[in-house]
């Protein structure tokens, strides 16, 4: 089948299976890797990106559900003026260390800011709970999303 | 020059910053890896591609224990998208259908007599894309016979068990080996002599290092050149390619394995798998590069679990507290192939580092070794070796010990730590510890936990029906395998080799033989050379990971890094300086002793206006100067570093935990860990990585086991069932420090990838056991779920290598 | 890695539309909606449907939380968040909240439905054993109309609902009555994990004699997700701590647990009671407008009552 869809901004077209899980659509189809898959079972979140907006787990959602919406992936984080404050506090804080599950992990953080601009401790660690991390402790990661949101609207290069 | 202080080298000392802000030399660092990894351009496995890249998906057994009757692939291969199907007769045909393991067994690449554990592999399919590879499996019909399967550990060696490895000649049971250390007669006669002794059995259970990336390859042997590419989730890319050459008969300059990114390892990465041998086979076979990334239930079910310890341990006192020995009997469920990966002298790796952190000197541990219907492994996860085991095991046994003394815990370990001036200490087994200074480091965890106050809390809740636990541990690591005149794995000595080129405009190379998993060595080992060098880490490029082109070493797990590559780091850093001092003498027109090295630059004692800096000698080695006598051009170097010794790192844990006994419900509410691991190149890293490990070990405390029902089904094969702890579960950590720098490395550092995963679980198992000494509970099994907790509190904690009954 | 078998795929623009798909395509077609049920069935190829009809594009006629003749009104294409965040939901009935609050992951919520859980009868999803406490009527669409079916009578068990083939849920209906209080608490072993056990109340007083009471029973083998014999022990008695021990033995005696790594049966069957008293005294605070004492750890039962109550 053929899906029309727009990923990060920019109209994209694949011709793909109806049963290709959309993390492969991107992945393999789309050429985009920096969306990961990990479980198979939605439970660890590596697989994360934006359906219209809204953080879902790609590995549970087909390819062909997102005709006609947007997709938007971590390669989308970064703007034209830099990183997106997102990414920096990841960097500022060691909110990653093998970076896999760190796509993930910032998606979820875009959209839980976007509602949330100022979460407490206990919102963040509520918003990632989907999210899996086996390096951090989730300790950096918590920080970092901290820093995200003291400083957001500020995009910076890093 | 810019400086700052850097604090955590135990006394302040300055730093000078780079341009770039970053310290020339150790401190914190943000990480030069983030940049990709953040805007989604990490190159991790399932990200390689090569062209007329094919798929394979490996068939496995749903059952632990069954004879292959026959395999009917007709099917399979009749589909229009698949090139080949492999099955373990085919290998047999190549002499492949078996490999060697890293502990002198053998383990089947495919099963060709029988299956002996549930999700062990069966078939092989390569197809031209992974959704068919996936239709194809279920194409492919097999006929078991089924046999009893061999899962409780404790009946493995009954006389009428089943089986497990009857293809080998006379085997008629399921020893593997018995290894014993310290000394029996001694620890005998100190338990015959003591006022108090105490034991207590305990479970430390099979658990998985789970990375969050599964184990794949991508190979290509390309039919021409006859060389062989691998992309290899692998912790020891130089160790594989060896092993491939010894396993394939592939000539070992036709090989080139290339670690990329790695999403996590925690020792799930060190070992060979079959799916990495079939991928191999799949591209001699099919002529292509083939691709196969492990869905996850195999990674659960299949790979290198952890631990598996049956542990019966005894300490002995004096009636105030003074330890006088301890002994243990420990059987160790090995699984179905005998592939611990761990140095070949020690079958229980370090287990007899048990005797901990205390003074005493009768020690004796036995352990015996068995064959299971479960997965092959053992050692992994972040143990050291098994010092994740002996840890817990003391640690276990002291708070039992207190219980039984009606003792403060904190105290009694007060009362036993070995004192600073006892060092260099050799163990009652025999490690050499090298450096130390304990009663510090609980003291300082004391000190952040506010212990005396919890303890008042503690009493008034427990006069409310509240219940809260307060746990201790202390832990010695031993890490940095190691001197090779002990450690080996199949022979091969575990040195690290490396190399640092210095370019002549003065920015470096550095090339280490070691792999990174997400431990930053691409900042950390830029910031030795900066150290050594005063070159600032931005100029120093660190590559790793591809045999072609990194010198040989046995790679990254058991904390080795740091204490072997990062001494092989300094060393060659240290030959380069010393080269240049011969160089800068000679262009300087004096004698090397003349000078003195200040921050990246060698200058003229007395008159340091006069000098070169460390680039500009690089030029000069470079350009047409005529060299010193004895001199070669270019200004470069080369090491092997063989450790003389084991550096021992060592830390105190306090866990705080709320229980709610109408549930069982256990909720951490904090957890201090006060780590000594030397001098710390980059504080930022070395807290990254005891975080991640006190996570570990409250999963592994409280939720991460992996238990089999009486059939041999794995009740842990997905993240449905083996839990990982999420944000939700753990604390905010508070960490402190104390710095005890290793007499006998070129840095004084110590590794500590593993210290927390190592020392933590004991604390919260003995905070636990602490919120349940109300309810007389002595002692239950990891992993304490809500049920474990309610069953103990009910008097009858559950065996957590078995299914519930 | 999982990947599911082939099947034919069909996008919904109606219900009517998505009536008449299941009508062409037959038994082996299924709806699909947050997929987060169904896809993980199919890929492990347990399920294997010959045609998906996704009714994703349906949420401006299924998605909606609204109050109308009486009765709190769910559309079944509502997204877990959805109803985590309406205030109206919790303002009737707090223990939409408190069930949400710990069903899967925050992102799996931002897809699954409540229609959709509804139709999956997993005997460990929280919001059957809620709407079984609520007494609510679940809504279900064919081409000859619209039939109302008890939420304790939708399901035939395990897996297995009284919706036809060729039927759809569309709607949950829970009435509003006055004088209520609601809670559901639960143990999990972890965030996001599914349910050890865990039990919803929703109770209705008159002064201190309680006048109704629903009791909902998660993975505990009771069967409809409900406590028949410990809401006649609570019908028209005042309220004691006797009482509410007495009602938490019943439940207790009603469910039949089975033993699996969550823990063995009789632990369940203690929290089946244990969890039932304290969803009891939460829902009894809530109705009488008192705050319930707190609760530590992954028990967890929402702290407050909250805005937006109507009588």
């Amino acid at each position: 089948m053929e899906v029309n869809l727009t990923v990060n901004g920019e109209p994209m077209k694949t011709d793909i299976e109806p049963r290709v899980l959309l993390v492969h659509a991107i992945r393999d189809h789309l050429g985009l890797t920096g969306t990961h898959w990990g479980c198979d079972t939605s439970n660890c979140g590596a697989c994360v990106v934006h359906l219209d907006g809204v953080p879902v787990k790609s590995c549970t959602v087909l390819g062909v559900m997102a005709e006609g919406r947007n997709v938007d992936t971590v390669e989308g984080l970064e703007g034209p003026n830099g990183l997106d404050p997102i990414q920096t506090g990841f960097m500022e804080c060691h909110g990653l260390q093998c970076g896999f599950c760190t796509p993930g992990m910032m998606m979820v953080t875009k959209a839980l800011l976007q509602h949330t601009p100022n979460p407490t401790e206990h919102e963040i660690r509520e918003a990632i709970s989907g999210q899996l991390c086996r390096c951090t402790g989730y300790d950096g990661i918590v920080k970092s999303i901290q820093w995200a949101a003291s400083h957001q609207n500020q995009e910076v290069s890093a | 020059m810019t400086m700052i202080e850097d604090q955590t080298a135990g006394h302040a000392t300055q730093v000078p910053v780079s341009k770039a802000g970053n310290p020339i030399g150790f401190g914190r660092m943000l990480r030069k890896e983030d940049a990709r990894f953040l805007r989604g351009q990490g190159n991790f496995l399932d990200d390689v591609t090569m062209p007329g890249m094919l798929f394979g998906a490996i068939l496995a057994s749903p059952h632990a224990h069954a004879r292959i009757i026959s395999i009917d692939t007709s099917a399979a291969e009749a589909h229009p998208r698949v090139k080949a199907v492999i099955t373990g007769k085919m290998l047999e045909g190549l002499k492949l259908a078996w490999m060697p393991t890293l502990s002198a067994d053998v383990q089947a690449v495919l099963a060709t007599d029988k299956v002996r554990y549930q999700g062990q592999e069966v078939a092989f399919v390569i197809a031209e894309d992974k959704y068919s590879a996936r239709d194809a499996l279920e194409l492919i019909d097999v006929d078991y016979e089924m046999l009893p399967p061999m899962i409780d550990a404790r009946r493995a060696l009954d006389a009428d068990a089943p089986i497990v490895r009857d293809e080998i000649d006379g085997k008629t049971d399921n020893h593997i080996f018995d290894w014993e250390a310290g000394d029996e007669a001694k620890a005998d006669a100190a338990f015959a002599s003591a006022e108090v002794s105490v034991s207590l059995d305990m479970l430390y259970p099979r658990s998985h290092p789970a990375p969050m990336e599964t184990c794949g390859s991508v190979a290509y042997m390309n039919p021409v050149s006859g060389k062989l590419t691998a992309y290899i989730t692998s912790q020891a890319p130089h160790a594989h390619r060896t092993i491939y050459a010894l396993v394939a008969g592939i000539p070992e300059h036709k090989i080139q394995v290339i670690s990329p990114d790695i999403g996590g390892g925690f020792g799930n990465k060190v070992p060979i798998y079959p799916g990495y041998v079939l991928a191999v086979v799949g591209s001699i076979v099919t002529k292509r590069p083939v691709k196969w990334v492990e869905d996850r239930s195999s990674n659960l079910m299949t790979t290198g679990f952890a631990r598996d310890y049956h542990m019966h341990g005894e300490i002995c006192a004096t009636k105030d507290g003074q330890i006088l020995g301890v002994r243990t009997n420990v059987l160790a469920d090995h699984g179905a192939f005998n592939a611990t990966a761990q140095p070949t002298k020690f079958p229980a790796g370090l287990f007899h580092i048990f005797t901990g952190s205390y003074n005493y000197q009768a020690a004796h541990c036995k352990v015996t070794g068995v064959y299971t219907n479960k997965a092959p492994g053992g050692v992994a996860y972040a143990c050291s070796f098994r010092i994740t085991e002996a840890v817990y095991l003391i640690e276990r046994l002291v708070d039992r010990l207190a219980l039984e003394l009606d003792m403060d815990p904190a105290e009694l370990r007060m009362k036993n730590l070995l004192l600073p001036e006892q060092f260099p200490y050799t163990t009652p087994t025999g490690y050499e510890y090298d450096s130390g200074n304990y009663p510090a480091a609980l003291t300082e965890a004391m000190r952040i936990a506010g212990y005396d106050e919890l303890r008042k809390e503690q009493a008034e809740k427990r006069t409310r029906g509240e219940y809260m636990g307060i746990g201790i541990s202390f832990f010695t690591e031993g890490v940095g395998a190691g001197p090779s005149k002990h450690y080996d794995i199949l022979g091969l000595g575990m040195n690290d080799g490396c190399e640092l080129r210095i370019h002549p405009t003065g920015t470096a190379q550095i090339r280490l033989s070691c792999q990174s998993q997400g431990q930053g060595h691409e900042t950390t080992f830029a910031q030795i050379v900066a150290h050594e060098l005063g070159i600032p880490p931005e100029d120093v490029e660190v590559i790793h990971g591809d045999t072609d082109n990194t010198p040989f070493g046995l790679g990254t797990y058991a904390s080795r890094s740091t204490p072997v590559s990062g001494a092989a780091a300094a060393v060659v850093s240290q030959r380069v300086r010393a080269k240049a001092r011969l160089i800068a003498a000679a262009a300087l027109e004096c004698s090397p002793d003349d000078l003195e090295w200040n921050h990246g630059r060698w200058q003229v004692k007395g008159d340091a206006e006069k000098g070169k800096t460390i680039q500009e000698i690089a030029m000069l080695s470079h350009s047409a100067m005529q060299m010193p006598e004895g001199v070669e051009g270019h200004l470069d170097a080369t090491a092997v570093y063989n450790p003389p010794n084991l550096t021992y790192p060592f830390g105190a844990y306090i866990c705080v935990v709320d229980l709610d006994p109408g549930t069982g419900v256990v909720k951490v509410r904090r957890f201090i860990a006060v780590d000594d691991c030397g001098p710390r190149i980059n504080p930022m890293i070395v807290e990254g990585q005891v975080h991640g490990g006190l996570a570990d070990g409250i999963g592994m405390a409280l939720m991460q086991a992996i238990a089999f029902d009486e059939d041999g089904n794995c009740l842990g094969g997905s993240f449905m069932d083996y839990l990982l702890p999420t944000a939700m579960e753990v604390p905010t950590f508070e960490t402190g420090m104390t710095v005890t720098p290793s007499p006998h490395h070129p840095l004084g550092t110590k590794g500590v990838g593993e210290s927390a995963t190592v020392g933590s679980p004991p604390a919260v198992v003995n905070a636990v056991m602490d919120a349940l000494k109300p309810f007389g509970v002595k002692h239950a099994d990891m992993p304490l779920t809500p049920a474990q907790v309610w069953l103990a509190i009910q008097g009858r904690p559950a065996r957590t290598d078995l299914a519930f009954e | 890695m999982q990947t599911p078998a082939p099947f034919g795929y069909e996008r919904a623009t109606s219900v009517n539309h998505a009536i008449s798909l299941l009508e062409k395509l037959g038994p082996e077609a299924r709806l699909v909606a947050g997929g987060h049920s169904l896809l993980p069935m199919m890929k492990l190829r347990l399920a294997r449907p010959e045609y998906l009809i996704d009714i994703n594009d349906l949420v401006d006629d299924l998605s909606y939380i609204k109050v109308e003749d009486g009765e709190l009104r769910i559309g079944a294409m509502t997204r877990h968040a959805q109803l985590l965040g309406s205030t109206l939901a919790g303002g009737h009935y707090a223990i939409l909240h408190d069930a949400e609050r710990v069903i899967a992951d925050p992102v799996v919520r931002n897809r699954g439905t409540v229609g959709g859980s509804i139709g999956q009868a997993d005997p460990s999803e929280d919001l059957s054993a809620v709407f079984s406490a609520a007494k609510a009527t679940i809504m279900i669409t064919s081409s000859t109309g619209v039939r109302g079916v008890a939420a304790r009578d939708i399901h035939n068990g395990p897996y297995e609902t009284v919706v036809g083939e060729a039927e759809m849920i569309t709607e949950v209906r829970i009435p509003i009555r006055p004088g209520g209080g609601s809670a559901y608490t639960k143990v999990e072993r972890r965030a996001g994990d599914w349910a050890v056990a865990a039990s919803g109340v929703c109770v209705w007083l008159d002064g201190d004699v309680i006048t109704d009471v629903g009791i909902g029973l998660t993975a505990v083998g009771a069967a409809h997700f409900c406590a028949p014999d410990a809401e006649a022990l609570l019908i028209g008695k005042p309220i004691s701590e006797e009482l509410i021990e007495a009602a938490g033995a019943a439940a207790s005696a009603h469910s039949s647990p089975s033993t699996d790594q969550r823990g063995p049966k009789e632990y369940k069957r203690h929290l089946a009671g244990e969890l039932t008293k304290r969803s009891l005294r939460a829902a009894i605070a809530r109705a009488q407008g008192r705050t319930p004492g707190s609760n530590t750890a992954q028990s967890k039962t929402a702290q407050s009552n909250v805005e937006g109550k109507v009588a």
